[in-house]
């Protein structure tokens, strides 16, 4: 059971300001979810090539070694930096090849995210202290989707926390507790898909990369997650160039939603929306039960 | 009139000082201003009191209210009113779900729409909604009247007991055991008051009633697919 | 003996197809409509009498009967409630409703506890002022229905229990059929008279631990943070629902195992849905542990509870409390021999009657009917209760003074053995005789 956040930007003029518009909303769901809390940053993209965001418990990991040994080991360019537990990775080959270098060569780094405009950073414990570790208020960028845990029927730990990476620049947060996920995992493994933990969203989001990689469009995937996935979610998802809203169809779970010509902006509870600009004239709505609500740019 | 802000007094102040007036009323109306999304707000009243509430509020605001006049001038959270027992609670804006559920009685007006379930198991409350209500809404609605002066979304008044519904606009589907009745001359006289009372300047004649087939009332084997 | 007779195999009843299986298949062809009956379940699994206490011996020394105290006195609702309650013996009342039971029931439960200085709970039917009125410790329940819910009843509460289920069918709602819907039951529920009820089985306003935090904080808003929050679960995934108990905001939590009764519902959810209640506690307080909040909040475990052994095993294992429904009832005389005859004529038996949903017990127990009601005189069966009570509690402290206790929150896991594999590994102690616990390692 949880919090979920996410912000949209229409207007670029915000983008330089996007983390402290959003760190207040993060925390404002700390009471929804005290046990973890993360986030997916889209924004400084990476053209020709991909960003890996990795992880390693110890802020003394040398990040540097790797990165060179990533840059001879697949011939290609290389740039990083690094924010607390986490390193982002800039690197002139693709996704895959990378991924597979990294997992092989160093499995005890933990690869968070993959794309050309996603950053997913999270963390264990308090939504302010995890805000704070990462800088999330000097952040720039053009969307943000966010989390904070409070963990249900598994651990609390880095991997069970929330956002969870489906694919190349997608991810996905939930609110809710689905009920044929073990079943649904199982088949998934079956289709290639990779899990880290025993967590229900989790399979969502694996779920939703299934689809796309069958050639769904996310509207498609997410009609058919309407169908097959059971139980009671408001997920958000975020995409290279926007982000999706959808509820179950009994919508037990809250959803919010907010829109001006600045922004549109989402969350469990309106108070993580209160210190938006221009919240008061916001159209201020809640999303339908099984309706899916997707606002991108062209 | 009594002034408090949430901004710099806490929600168990606020709650405190108008629960104290119950057992000795020291002020009558009061405002609470800088509302943003807070849960709980004046819930619990128990004496005649007049609470303006500006800003949004969040979930249960007036829950369980007795006696006392509430209007929101704002929007409201889930379960705005639940339980409310007597007196009136009024939302200027909208209201999210379960807007007034299992409510013994009093009268709950929400000027703009309201979620889904709005009135889930109402008990006697008296509801009015200006705009649309969601899906479920008088799920199992045991007493008292829904009033809708727009639409109202899927599976309404699903396994209603002897809640009377009034819906002006379309309703998306009826829920189980939940059929058209016939408005009476009873009917339109009862609905002109209470639109009334609602301030909702609206003509009684051109909205259609719902009510309770009470065909499960008592199990039947033959209406095992309702199940 | 004739040859024919000589050639005759023996009649042999099937296991799978037993007696009582092949007349419940011919019932539902005959009727069209699933078994419903009260009563907790009547399978046999594993329970606390495959526990044994490890008594006094060379290295433990018992404590004297009488002169050297065992404190048998607990304080629920320590966590954030101005007024937590403190009752005199562990064992408490379970939730029970008017309409499930008669007021005269209600009333006797008030007062035998009451005598011995213990807590009553209501049900899904609202408060009586006959049980407020008897009962000095009110626990009042907070179930999905909401009937009869009131916040004049909720601030004369000692404590309030949000229910989200119970061991006897964990995810299902209330049930009370028509024909104890009568005038003052049906008044109370805001129903009409004679319908079947069914309580829904969510709350009508909130879904899931992140909103029933936020539920909580309203019950405390209008109640002043006065007194303690309790939650109750039907025994499932008991780990989880603790911690996420505790996480919502709990004072006190409630875990009723699989065997815990019901005055109706499908038969089929009695027998097959929920864990044992001796399985449940191991996982209940080892979610407090992990959390530190072992004896900060408390934990009252219920269901198939009968005897004082059973008290104490579950002090052993961790709980600050238990809760009797069933054995209540039956202190009070529900299924006595002395209504055999009338038990007959109702296509029942004493000791197996379970049809509390046809109102019809001769008992006077679970019924509307006055007359059957009037059989049941409150103030002598609550008597009989409070001797109940105090047997159990004297029970209980006999065994923990046998292991050297001079409280019964002093019980630990070490003081017990299991006689089977299953009951050590549910109970997490181990195998009598053995170091083992299947699961834990040795």
């Amino acid at each position: 059971m949880c919090g979920i956040v996410g912000l949209y930007l229409k207007n670029p003029a915000l983008e330089s300001q996007i983390g402290a518009l959003f760190e207040p909303m993060l925390i404002a769901m700390t009471d929804r979810g005290p046990d973890s809390a993360g986030f997916a940053i889209y924004g400084d993209e990476v053209e020709n090539g991909t960003k890996l965001t990795l992880r390693h418990e110890d802020m003394n990991y040398d990040w540097a070694a790797l990165a060179e040994s990533v840059k001879a080991g697949l011939d290609t360019s290389v740039d990083f930096f690094q924010n607390a537990t986490v390193a982002v990775f800039k690197l002139g080959c693709d996704a895959a090849a990378a991924t597979a270098f990294i997992e092989e060569t160093a499995p005890e780094v933990l690869i968070l995210s993959a794309g050309h405009s996603i950053e997913i950073l999270k963390e264990v414990g308090l939504p302010e202290h995890i805000a704070e570790t990462f800088n999330l208020k000097g952040m720039k960028g053009s969307h943000i989707i966010g989390h904070t845990r409070m963990a249900t029927e598994s651990a609390v730990t880095m991997a069970g926390s929330h956002p969870f990476s489906t694919g190349e620049d997608l991810c996905l947060v939930h609110n809710g507790s689905l009920s044929n996920h073990n079943r649904l995992r199982l088949e998934l493994k079956r289709q290639g898909i990779h899990f880290e933990t025993e967590n229900d969203s989790e399979v969502g989001a694996g779920y939703l990369m299934h689809r796309l990689q069958q050639g769904d469009t996310l509207t498609e995937a997410l009609e058919n997650a309407l169908k097959e996935l059971d139980g009671f979610f408001t997920f958000t998802i975020g995409t290279r160039n926007g982000f999706a809203v959808v509820r179950d169809p009994i919508a037990c779970k809250p959803a919010v939603l907010a829109e001006t010509d600045d922004y549109v902006a989402m969350a469990s509870e309106y108070q993580a929306l209160t210190t938006l600009p221009g919240i008061e004239n916001a159209k201020v709505w809640e999303p339908e039960a099984a309706k899916i609500y997707v606002w991108e740019r062209s | 009139m009594k002034t408090l802000d949430l901004a710099n007094t806490s929600l168990r102040e606020i709650n405190q000082a108008l629960h104290e007036q119950a057992s000795e009323c020291t002020e009558r109306e009061w405002k609470i201003t800088g509302a943003k999304g807070d849960h709980n707000i004046a819930c619990g009243l128990d004496a005649a009191l007049s609470v303006d509430i500006e800003g949004h509020a969040g979930y249960y605001c007036a829950g369980m209210n007795k006696k006392a006049h509430v209007v929101v001038h704002g929007n409201a959270g889930q379960g705005v009113a639940e339980n409310m027992m007597s007196g009136t609670v009024r939302v200027k804006g909208q209201a999210s779900q379960s807007a007034g559920a299992t409510a013994h009685g009093g009268l709950l007006v929400i000027e703009g729409d309201a979620g889904a379930r709005c009135g889930i198991s109402m008990k006697g409350v008296e509801i009015v909604v200006g705009g649309n209500v969601g899906h479920m809404s008088c799920f199992m609605g045991q007493a008292g009247a829904l009033v809708v002066c727009g639409d109202a979304g899927d599976a309404l008044g699903d396994s209603l007991y002897e809640t009377k519904i009034f819906v002006k606009g379309s309703v998306a589907s009826l829920g189980a055991d939940c059929i058209e009745k016939e408005m009476r001359d009873e009917h339109i006289e009862y609905l002109t008051d209470l639109l009334n009372r609602a301030g909702m300047d609206e003509d009684p004649k051109s909205f259609k009633r719902y009510g309770s087939a009470r065909n499960l009332y008592n199990f039947k084997v033959d209406n095992a697919s309702a199940y | 003996m004739s040859d024919k007779e000589k050639a005759q195999t023996a009649l042999r009843e099937s296991a799978t197809f037993d007696h009582a299986t092949m007349a419940e298949i011919r019932r539902a062809a005959e009727t069209g409509i699933y078994d419903i009956r009260g009563f907790g379940a009547k399978r046999k699994v594993p329970h606390f009498d495959d526990l044994l206490f490890l008594g006094a011996s060379m290295s433990r020394y018992p404590l004297e009967g009488y002169r050297e105290k065992c404190n048998t006195q607990v304080t629920l609702g320590t966590r954030f409630a101005k007024k937590p309650i403190v009752i005199e013996t562990p064992v408490t009342i379970a939730g029970m409703s008017f309409g499930a039971l008669s007021a005269n029931a209600k009333e006797a439960l008030g007062r035998g506890a009451s005598e011995v200085g213990t807590s009553t709970t209501t049900g899904d039917g609202g408060m009586t002022p006959e049980e407020r009125g008897q009962s000095t410790k009110l626990v009042y329940q907070y179930l999905p229905s909401r009937y009869g819910m009131n916040p004049d009843d909720l601030r004369k509460a000692d404590a309030i229990e949000v229910v989200l289920g119970q061991g006897a069918k964990p995810g299902g709602g209330g049930m009370l059929l028509g024909q104890k819907i009568t005038d003052r039951v049906a008044k109370m529920r805001t129903l009409p008279m004679g319908v079947d009820q069914r309580s829904a089985c969510r709350h009508p306003d909130w879904t899931g631990p992140d909103d029933l935090a936020i539920k909580i904080q309203e019950l405390r808003e209008i109640t002043d943070w006065q007194v303690p929050i309790y939650i109750k679960v039907g025994a499932t995934r008991t780990y989880y629902d603790v911690k996420l108990a505790v996480k919502a905001g709990a004072d006190v939590i409630v875990v009723d195992g699989m065997q815990g009764g019901t005055a109706a519902t499908q038969e089929v959810f009695i027998e097959h849905v929920g864990i044992p209640t001796m399985a449940a506690i191991p996982q209940a307080v080892q979610a407090l542990q992990e959390m530190g909040m072992h004896r900060k909040v408390q934990l009252i475990v219920s269901g198939g509870i009968r005897n004082g052994a059973d008290v104490a095993k579950c002090m052993a294992l961790g709980a600050d409390a238990v809760a009797i429904g069933t054995a209540a009832l039956i202190a009070l005389g529900c299924n006595h021999p002395q209504w055999d005859e009338e038990f007959q004529k109702i296509g029942s038996k004493a000791g197996y009657y379970d049809d509390y949903h046809e109102g019809k017990d001769p008992a006077g127990i679970s019924t509307q009917d006055p007359e059957l009601a009037k059989r049941l005189d409150p103030v002598a069966a609550g008597h009989r209760l409070a001797n109940y009570l105090r047997v159990l509690t004297m029970e209980a402290q006999t065994l923990a003074r046998a292991c050297g206790k001079n409280d019964l929150r002093n019980l630990e896991p070490e003081d017990l053995v299991a006689l089977n594999v299953e009951a050590a590994a549910m109970a997490r102690v181990p195998l009598a005789g053995t170091s083992w616990i299947p699961g834990q390692g040795y």
